[in-house]
């Protein structure tokens, strides 16, 4: 998937996170700020890494998290809401989201 | 001199030779002078009181906290005494707050080396849980401070008492003048057992200021102040029933939990905390003691225009108030002959010949964790940061029959069951039962209880079905990181150390 | 008997709600991807709906879907992410005739055959929003047999009827026409939502008046409301004992190998010994009223 466009998805709002992707060179960039990076730091980012890679997102993207205690499934779903908005096209291709 | 009079306690074996009369005044000057004798007390500043009650390095100093976050005293004091040029002291608050983010840089520059309180909040809490001390601090329940005042391990030297108003002699309460903080209760402590007391007021009043609830044989000097404390900080909107429904759904099980634990008889007694939960468990439980004709015949603790509502609507006997969170409640102190002002002291010391929660049926407590074993946390954040407050916890917790701790199983990511918490307030083998939103759980110490709560088909769960719920939504949060270096000493209400804080790593 | 008083919105784009609204314990919830969702939100609220259905937040609740209609640009993604998710019900909104149940049938059929859920395992349901709707809804609630029940939705059947909000009045007709369809077919029934939420006597009054109707349950914008409609709709002690007496009479009676039931003299019907096992699901769902 090619990230063509800045986009945000998800609140600030507790239990929610909100996220911000921007077209970049080069490599993937992911910068990941959680209020509860202590304890679920590490699962975050396994899950959001792993929502990318399902996209196809590898490079050529900058992603910025703010997460507010947000649960995985949220997590994955305004990750997805982001990356789906910066590459242009709001259709889903559902046969690839399980 | 009699036989029997020389071997009482106290009597040395030589005494001294008395000295001979000379005259009226010659051991109390002040009664010779009209001036004199009636406003001797008062002094401008309270650097000049700090000098005439002899503060040196290295001594204990004490304040209450009655204005919580709305507290000018600790600040000011501590800032003149830093001027003043004083290193080493003990600062004994019986709690600290957000508000006191001050005291970091006078801990800094040496004026304070060591700290007892019952808590902190903020950035102070932050600087010390970040290692900012040589010495850990000590963390006390409002009835073990009593007891480490008593032991004499906190040996208070000077008190210094913020009061709305008093007369020229330091008669005080919480209803005159015009900051209004309510009952006392911590204070009373200080002024009895303080070697000095200075008495910082906004207001002198004409005398006799009655009733007193520190007196005038208590106060050494007097300095009239701009403002010791703002009332309205006491407690931030705790007085009004929650609207969240989660609270809701909390707080009608907690009444639950008390219609049926087996305590809730005619003449019951309860305490039942402050916050906007509390309040609306105390709303569902009045429609059951309206139901079935029950009425408590006392409700003790920090006290709320909530459970002043309840006694004025004669179903609470008498309000026993150590602290009042909202003018309310001080106004009822004032009016209410049966709400009567008690000190730390009488409420909660294990050293005191009677403390009220020995007395208690049941007690509504809250946490910031609790573990397998019922232990709980209300210290400790999930960060590893002091952010709260020990309190009237174990105090009420060791005495009540039946003690209910209620909590959200997660709030935002972080789930409240853990398999041990991060620091242990209150032993677990005291708590009777968890309320959280997802259901109860009874301390397996607590068959009785449990088998009722059964009976009345509430939804009890084990605790470590609890947990297991809890890590199902929200994952297993890995532990907190921490250094060797301790921050703080946990003190049992007895005195024994039940825990320690150490340093977090980042 | 599945048992399905309370149905609770939950705007499919409120992640703190989705988070949380589960330990409300409602019979169903239903989450909301048409009026709650703004225009610009409708693809993210889908996917957070999704994700939702996937875990197991809401295990031992029925999980409803509110999708957009299918004529709107979103209906069909909308179906396609609350079927491939695992939407207990699919709730069509602004049901007009019987064709536009018979279209959604069609495209949940399809869906099913692609993701390899099992044909027939998606539930639906009509909401029923306009004048024509109730007209129609006889023909409605028999056009499909995935169809679980039919819901009146007040809001904008009143401004179609040209009224607005009030006693109750303004929905008598609609109230009825529905709820007798629902019954003829033998579906379930489910009322408009309350919206004054702070007003809890309003609400119980409300309650009383469908509760008698007949409707199975309600729709609601508050958890806090779920309460009370539960222990409204919780038998009294009186009822629970009878009702225990007539299974009890009942099971007595087929043992016996009986055709006929009688307690305490009186002969018992099929219907009662029916209405005694529904008292005392909701008895066991919520124990008696207080």
């Amino acid at each position: 998937m090619q990230i063509i466009q800045e986009a945000l998805a998800g609140t600030l709002e507790s239990s929610d996170l909100f996220v911000r992707v921007s077209p970049s060179e080069g490599a993937l960039e992911l910068i990941l700020n959680s209020e509860v990076q202590n304890q679920f730091g590490d699962q975050i980012k396994k899950v959001v890494e792993a929502t990318l890679a399902k996209l196809g997102v590898s490079e050529g993207a900058t992603v910025i998290i703010e997460d507010k205690g947000a649960l995985d499934c949220v997590i994955e779903a305004r990750v997805e809401a982001a990356l789906l908005r910066a590459a242009g096209d709001k259709s889903v291709d559902w046969e690839s989201m399980s | 001199m009699d036989k029997n009079n020389q071997s009482a306690p106290g009597r040395s074996e030589t005494v001294a030779e008395p000295e001979l009369f000379q005259g009226f005044a010659a051991k109390n000057p002040y009664l010779a002078d009209p001036v004199a004798k009636l406003d001797r007390k008062l002094v401008d500043t309270v650097q000049e009181a700090v000098r005439r009650v002899g503060l040196k390095d290295g001594m204990t100093i004490s304040f209450h906290h009655a204005y919580r976050e709305g507290d000018k005293v600790i600040n000011m004091v501590v800032a003149i005494l830093a001027d003043m040029g004083f290193k080493d002291l003990t600062l004994a608050s019986s709690s600290l707050v957000s508000a006191n983010a001050p005291l970091i840089e006078h801990i800094r520059n040496g004026v304070i080396r060591k700290i007892y309180t019952s808590g902190m909040r903020g950035k102070l809490a932050d600087a010390i849980s970040h290692g900012l001390m040589d010495e850990p601090i000590t963390v006390h329940s409002h009835g073990g401070r009593c007891a480490l005042i008593e032991t004499g391990e906190i040996n208070i030297d000077v008190a210094f008492i913020g009061v709305s108003a008093c007369d020229a002699y330091g008669n005080a309460n919480g209803f005159s003048g015009r900051s209004r903080c309510g009952s006392l209760g911590y204070a009373m402590v200080d002024a009895h057992f303080a070697k000095s007391v200075i008495m910082l007021t906004e207001e002198i009043v004409a005398y006799p200021n009655a009733p007193a609830s520190i007196r005038q044989d208590q106060v050494d000097w007097i300095v009239q102040v701009d403002e010791v404390g703002d009332p309205a900080k006491i407690s931030v909107g705790a007085a009004r029933a929650t609207t969240n429904p989660r609270e809701l759904l909390i707080a009608r099980l907690s009444a639950e939990v008390m219609e049926y634990g087996g305590y809730f008889n005619d003449g019951f007694s309860m305490q039942t905390g402050t916050g906007g939960s509390s309040t609306a468990t105390v709303r569902f439980l009045e429609e059951r003691m309206r139901h079935l004709d029950i009425k408590a015949a006392w409700a003790l603790g920090g006290q709320t225009g909530g459970m002043v509502d309840l006694h004025n609507k004669g179903l609470i006997g008498t309000l026993l108030d150590t602290q009042s969170f909202d003018a309310v409640a001080a106004r009822s102190l004032e009016s209410s002959p049966n709400h009567v002002e008690i000190s730390a002291h009488y409420y909660a010391s294990p050293m005191s010949k009677g403390a009220v929660v020995d007395r208690l049926d049941m007690v509504i407590l809250s946490a910031l964790e609790i573990d397998l074993d019922f232990n709980v946390n209300v210290l400790t954040g999930s960060d590893g940061v002091m952010r709260g407050a020990s309190g009237g916890h174990c105090d009420t917790a060791a005495g009540a029959k039946l003690s209910i701790v209620t909590a959200p199983l997660i709030r935002s990511r972080i789930p409240t069951v853990v398999k041990k918490v991060t620091t242990r307030v209150t032993p677990g083998e005291t708590i009777g039962v968890l309320v959280t939103d997802h259901g109860i759980a009874v301390n397996p110490n607590r068959p009785d209880v449990e088998e009722r709560l059964r009976a009345a088909n509430l939804p009890v769960r084990s605790i470590e079905e609890l947990y297991q719920r809890a890590i199902s939504i929200t994952g297993e949060p890995k532990p907190i990181e921490f250094l060797d270096k301790v921050v703080g000493v946990v003190r049992y209400r007895d005195g024994t150390v039940i825990d320690t804080v150490r340093q977090v790593a980042k | 008997m599945t048992l399905r008083r309370s149905m609770l919105f939950i705007p499919g784009s409120n992640a703190a709600m989705i988070s949380t609204a589960f330990v409300f314990k409602p019979d169903s919830v239903m989450f909301d991807l048409e009026d709650a969702v703004s225009l610009r939100e409708k693809d993210a609220a889908r996917l957070l709906v999704y994700h939702t259905l996937k875990s197991s937040l809401y295990d031992g609740i029925e999980r409803v879907v509110r999708i957009n209609p299918l004529s709107t640009p979103f209906g069909r993604d909308d179906l396609e992410a609350a079927v491939r998710g695992g939407a207990d019900v699919i709730r069509l909104p602004k049901t007009e005739t019987a064709d536009d149940v018979k279209e959604l049938e069609a495209c949940v059929e399809e869906l099913e055959r692609k993701c390899g859920r099992e044909v027939g395992s998606t539930l639906l349901m009509a909401a029923i929003e306009s004048a024509s709707g109730v007209i129609n809804s006889v023909a409605i609630a028999n056009a499909s047999k995935r169809l679980m029940g039919i819901a009146v939705a007040g809001f904008d059947y009143v401004v179609d009827m040209q009224t607005e909000r009030g006693d109750g009045s303004e929905l008598f007709y609609a109230r009825c026409a529905v709820l007798h369809a629902a019954r003829a077919a033998k579906i379930d029934a489910f009322d408009v939502v309350y919206s004054d939420i702070n007003n809890e006597e309003g609400f119980l009054k409300e309650v009383d008046v469908i509760k008698r109707l007949g409707f199975n349950g309600k729709s609601l914008i508050n958890p806090r409301q779920i309460e009370l409609l539960h222990n409204a709709y919780a038998p009294t002690q009186e009822d629970v004992d009878y009702a225990n007496r007539v299974v009890a009479a009942a099971a007595k009676a087929e043992a016996d190998g009986l055709g006929v039931i009688s307690l305490n003299g009186k002969m018992i019907d099929a219907p009662i010994v029916d209405s005694a096992k529904r008292v005392l699901s909701r008895a066991q769902a919520s124990g008696v009223r207080r």
